[in-house]
């Protein structure tokens, strides 16, 4: 038995050579991704994983490994195999480089007013 | 307030002190050990708060003329401590810890829920600010019996074995003071039995939702004694632990 | 709280890139030159994935495994406001094992494998967590300077090319700044403190040099191997440059308080602007990260011990419909 400086740990009894078989697949339970808001009218935000063995414990281990420091005002768990996301490889699809007229830069207005202006003399 | 209001609310906070601290050092000793890596980090926190809360409460004592709170805490013998045996019990398996936990926050929120309505404003005050807290921990509390109590044949039984062994020790909580009538008339508290009443009703339904059956009526033996000081041999060894490094040099700041 | 990866200078150097795609490495490595991050499902070579995993694996191991030489005084901090804070502290060791096992299982390893890995001695970690914590003042001792190395390696590798590591890092570094503040809060509490309480602390940091100067391990040996780690930003900075840079924030603060360290050659030349020291013993160290050390068979049956106490939990509530995918980001 191990004489530990930690009394927890003298109390629990624990075989120094003790052996346990291999943790199974799945030992850990699947993950669940965790969305946190930080203030009312803020957009919830991707903060990282918990392991859970079912949504209502997500949100339970959510709240305290990613709001335990009062960071948050809602969480919002989703299961990782329900989240279908885009390729990275992908990431060309996004390309908008060309596609200027989407954006307020794209019209550029004020060229055409002094010109105008200075031609009628306004 | 009168000397003998002002003795049955020093009482009374003692209780609810000393049971806080020792339940939040109890579940403190999961942390790092705990089932999973998540629900460490969640046990840890509801341990926290407990002692937070044991301070508070300590910090209103203080004002009522009692030791400052670290001396109160760490430098009083396990003989004058006025916890429940409840929650000085060793923390077995998970099984027990998750028992316990929910027994004793179910009784913590409703007593709580009573004192914010005290007409002793300090704990009335205390109340309203640790609400949010303890609506954590009695929701954490629900889930994890209602989910492992019905998981499979083992954790069942696990759990039901956990409630039959807490059963006795839970209504221990309950245990009257002399300082009752006086509670009550003054408005500081409802008292015990109220306090009990609606603790059963308020646990039924979810170890229904467990299927976990409550001890027949006739084999309950409340085992009292905590509030009067009188202690399982658990709590000294707990207590002079808890305040081994404090007692190194009482008087130096740590 | 951790210092540096221990990488194995018998590792075949040569061998790191065989078989891969040339045109795809140039991209991986043009994407981390241009200070992109890395996500997981991009393409990676071999190596860069084998390094992080036995990176952030060691790195979390080293986070659960911390929790004990602290955790050794959990039930014995003298006062609320320490109880308090202590139990936050080990709290925060466990949150950071459990982001940093998130972030290597972006990579395809199982936090269930990484785990079997730790508890059979597969896998190393920090070696300063097989030294036992004798008293309250080790204890304090630990979260002050092992926390104020475990920042200086974080910080550094927060800068790196992988984005779930850096990301957990960033989370792990900001609570960090609670654990060094607490730590220094202790120490100085105790060496400002009675004579029994100064005494304890300056025979904890005499018994905790040695490990604190092996925490950034040997000097990193100049191989290819390195080159190309930190070329790929697995490797932010050097071991000996890491306690350079602890050595010149903190020495000065330990003689502030005017406690003596057990080296009578350590000082800051002042041409070089370099501390000098005693090189560390390092074939202690090579014995204790090989199983030596004075705590590793506690830790690791400790750990054992939890985990199996802890099965039938997990087992019960297993789902039968639940399903294993690598987390996402």
């Amino acid at each position: 038995m191990i004489q530990s400086l930690d009394p927890r740990i003298t109390r629990a009894e624990i075989e120094e050579n003790n052996s346990i078989s291999p943790l199974k697949d799945l030992d850990q339970w699947e993950t669940y991704e965790v969305f946190h808001q930080k203030k009312r009218g803020d957009q919830h935000m991707h903060v990282g994983i918990v392991h859970a063995p079912n949504a209502e414990m997500a949100l339970l281990f959510a709240k305290e490994q990613y709001g335990r420091r009062g960071v948050s005002v809602n969480i919002w768990v989703v299961c990782t195999r329900d989240v279908f996301t885009s390729d990275y490889d992908d990431t060309d699809m996004f390309d908008v480089s060309e596609k200027q007229y989407r954006e307020a830069g794209g019209y550029k207005v004020m060229e055409k007013i002094n010109k105008y202006k200075k031609a009628n003399k306004i | 307030m009168s000397d003998k209001t002002v003795a049955a609310t020093i009482d009374l906070l003692y209780k609810i002190a000393d049971d806080l601290l020792i339940i939040g050092h109890r579940n403190s000793e999961w942390t790092g050990l705990g089932p999973i890596l998540e629900e460490d980090i969640s046990f840890s926190s509801m341990a926290q708060d407990k002692i937070g809360q044991s301070q508070g409460v300590f910090t209103i004592l203080h004002q009522l003329g009692e030791p400052e709170m670290d001396t109160n805490a760490f430098h009083r013998s396990a003989e004058s401590f006025h916890n429940a045996q409840f929650v000085e019990l060793p923390n077995g398996e998970y099984d027990f810890s998750l028992m316990r936990h929910f027994l004793y926050d179910h009784a913590d929120q409703i007593r709580f829920e009573m004192l914010a309505n005290s007409s002793f404003e300090p704990i009335a005050k205390l109340a309203r600010k640790i609400k949010g807290e303890i609506k954590y921990h009695v929701y954490h509390a629900n889930v994890w019996v209602v989910k492992l109590s019905t998981a499979n044949k083992e954790s069942h039984e696990r759990m039901q074995t956990a409630l039959n062994i807490c059963w006795n020790y839970a209504l221990g909580m309950f245990e009257e003071s002399n300082y009752e009538k006086t509670l009550i008339n003054e408005e500081i508290f409802v008292g015990e039995n109220e306090l009990k009443k609606k603790w059963l009703e308020n646990i039924t339904p979810f170890l229904e939702k467990a299927s976990l059956k409550i001890p027949s009526e006739s084999t309950w033996k409340p085992v009292y004694g905590g509030r009067n000081c009188n202690h399982t041999e658990h709590l000294k060894p707990l207590v002079l632990e808890m305040s081994e490094v404090f007692n190194i040099d009482p008087d130096a700041e740590w | 709280m951790y210092g540096n990866a221990y990488i194995d200078p018998n590792d075949k150097a040569n061998s790191i890139l065989a078989g891969e795609d040339p045109q795809k490495l140039e991209e991986f490595e043009n994407r981390i030159a241009r200070g992109e991050k890395i996500e997981p499902k991009d393409w990676m070579p071999k190596e860069y994935r084998r390094q992080l995993i036995r990176m952030i694996e060691q790195h979390a191991h080293s986070e659960i495994i911390g929790a004990l030489p602290e955790g050794t005084w959990i039930t014995r901090a003298p006062g609320f406001r320490r109880k308090l804070a202590l139990m936050a502290k080990v709290q925060d060791e466990v949150g950071h094992a459990q982001l940093l096992y998130s972030a290597a299982e972006t990579l395809g390893k199982s936090r269930e494998a990484m785990i079997n890995d730790l508890i059979t001695g597969k896998s190393k970690y920090s070696n300063v967590f097989n030294y036992p914590a004798f008293t309250w003042a080790d204890a304090c001792i630990i979260a002050w300077l092992i926390d104020a190395g475990a920042i200086i390696n974080q910080v550094a590798n927060a800068k790196g090319s992988y984005g779930p590591y850096c990301r957990a890092l960033d989370r792990i570094c900001t609570e960090e700044s609670f654990h060094l503040k607490y730590g220094h809060d202790n120490v100085v509490t105790l060496a400002t403190g009675s004579e029994i309480q100064r005494e304890m602390v300056q025979a904890a940091l005499i018994r905790w040099w040695p490990p604190i100067m092996h925490f950034f391990g040997p000097s990193d040996k100049i191989s290819q191997h390195t080159e190309i780690l930190m070329k790929w930003k697995v490797k932010m900075a050097s071991n000996d440059d890491m306690r350079q840079q602890f050595l010149d924030m903190y020495v000065p603060k330990i003689w502030d308080l005017g406690l003596t360290l057990p080296d009578p050659l350590l000082k800051k030349n002042p041409e070089t602007k370099k501390w000098e020291y005693t090189e560390p013993d390092w074939e202690e160290f090579k014995r204790v990260i090989n199983g030596g050390g004075p705590c590793n068979a506690e830790r690791l049956a400790v750990r054992r011990h939890a985990e199996e106490n802890g099965r039938w939990v997990r087992e019960a509530l297993n789902n039968v419909g639940s399903k294993y995918v690598v987390p996402l980001a």
